[in-house]
């Protein structure tokens, strides 16, 4: 099993929580974010700061920032899959890790058993990676770059 | 259109050096964008409106926290995929994109026989019943349009169901996606 998934589910206080939530939603573009923030939460902007800090140190939060759209970032990105054989699962998690490009890679319970997200400068490199990585592991790749984009925005409310 | 066309080079260099600078988090403090404004040297004023204007133009989706799945208990996720009829598919993948329990929903291509799925939509939760669930409320909304397709040839008598959902079993490889310095 996934190592992460053993992870300890963090015990949370009320304003932790409140913080989790309406920080996913996002935060108001102003001088003093927090502020506003801990009115809402009917707390003060110096311990929404400090919880905010301790949520963080404590890895519950793994980001507070922008969140940039990738695509703006330049690039291009594809999701691509292997149906690769269990006897091999492991020599091949480790030829396509070796990429740099790949960002992601998860293993699925489908006969296409590992998807991977593919981030290069250009749409050219996306084509040489995938050929590289089917001369590699002797695997057809499932191509599946997006065609439209009707929603992104993950919200996991505690 | 395939692929995400590149956007950077119509970046300014000033946005350029604001992306660098914020893209791995802001610092939680009261006036986190005086230290945007301090390292970028230019006006508060001046940081707030690039910051806004990002938001406009869908740069900056948000400024939020992004928390990790499992330590809230998240542990279950789910890539639901369907065959859905073509001429449906940006209306029916906006519906379904707008469920509160929807995190992705992307169209993307088929590639018969072996991969007859158009739609895919990611959910996420606590328990196998949870992402099951949610399943079947993207199933009831989507009822309609599903494709069927006919099992007669053998080569795709197993690519022939209208819907699916991939569970996660294992993180192989995360890494954050960021925008790189330019080589002089």
């Amino acid at each position: 099993m996934d190592k992460s998934s053993t992870t300890v589910m963090a015990e949370l206080s009320l304003l932790d929580k409140g913080l989790i939530n309406l920080l996913q939603h996002g935060l108001p573009i102003c001088e003093r974010p927090f502020h506003q923030i801990a009115q809402e939460l009917d707390s003060t902007e110096d311990v929404v700061i400090e919880h905010l800090n301790q949520l963080l140190e404590s890895k519950v939060l793994s980001r507070f920032g922008p969140m940039f759209d990738a695509a703006c970032l330049g690039g291009a990105f594809t999701l691509a899959a292997l149906s690769v054989p269990d006897e091999n699962f492991e020599k091949v998690t480790e030829q396509i890790n070796s990429f740099e490009q790949i960002a992601h890679n998860y293993r699925r319970d489908h006969a296409y058993n590992m998807w991977f997200v593919v981030a290069c400068e250009s749409q050219k490199e996306i084509e040489q990676v995938i050929k590289k990585i089917e001369e590699k592991t002797n695997l057809p790749v499932l191509n599946t770059p997006k065609l439209e984009e009707f929603y992104v925005g993950l919200y996991l409310p505690v | 259109m395939s692929v995400s066309t590149s956007q950077s080079d119509a970046l300014t260099p000033l946005e350029r050096q604001y992306i660098l600078l914020t893209q791995n988090g802001l610092p939680i403090v009261a006036n986190p964008y005086h230290w945007v404004a301090e390292q970028l040297e230019i006006s508060i004023e001046q940081v707030l409106a690039l910051t806004k204007d990002f938001k406009e133009r869908g740069i900056i989706r948000r400024i939020a926290a992004v928390p990790n799945h499992y330590k809230l208990g998240y542990t279950f996720n789910g890539m639901t995929v369907w065959d859905i009829e073509d001429e449906l598919a940006s209306k029916f993948g906006n519906a379904v994109g707008k469920l509160p329990f929807v995190s992705h929903c992307y169209l993307r291509p088929r590639h018969l026989p072996h991969w007859n799925y158009n739609l895919f939509a990611m959910v996420h939760g606590k328990t196998p019943e949870e992402i099951q669930h949610y399943r079947s409320q993207i199933k009831e909304l989507l009822e309609e349009v599903l494709v069927i397709r006919k099992s007669d040839d053998a080569s795709q008598s197993i690519h022939t169901q209208s819907n699916d959902m991939l569970t996660s079993t294992q993180i192989l490889k995360k890494t954050g996606l960021r925008l790189k310095r330019k080589t002089a």
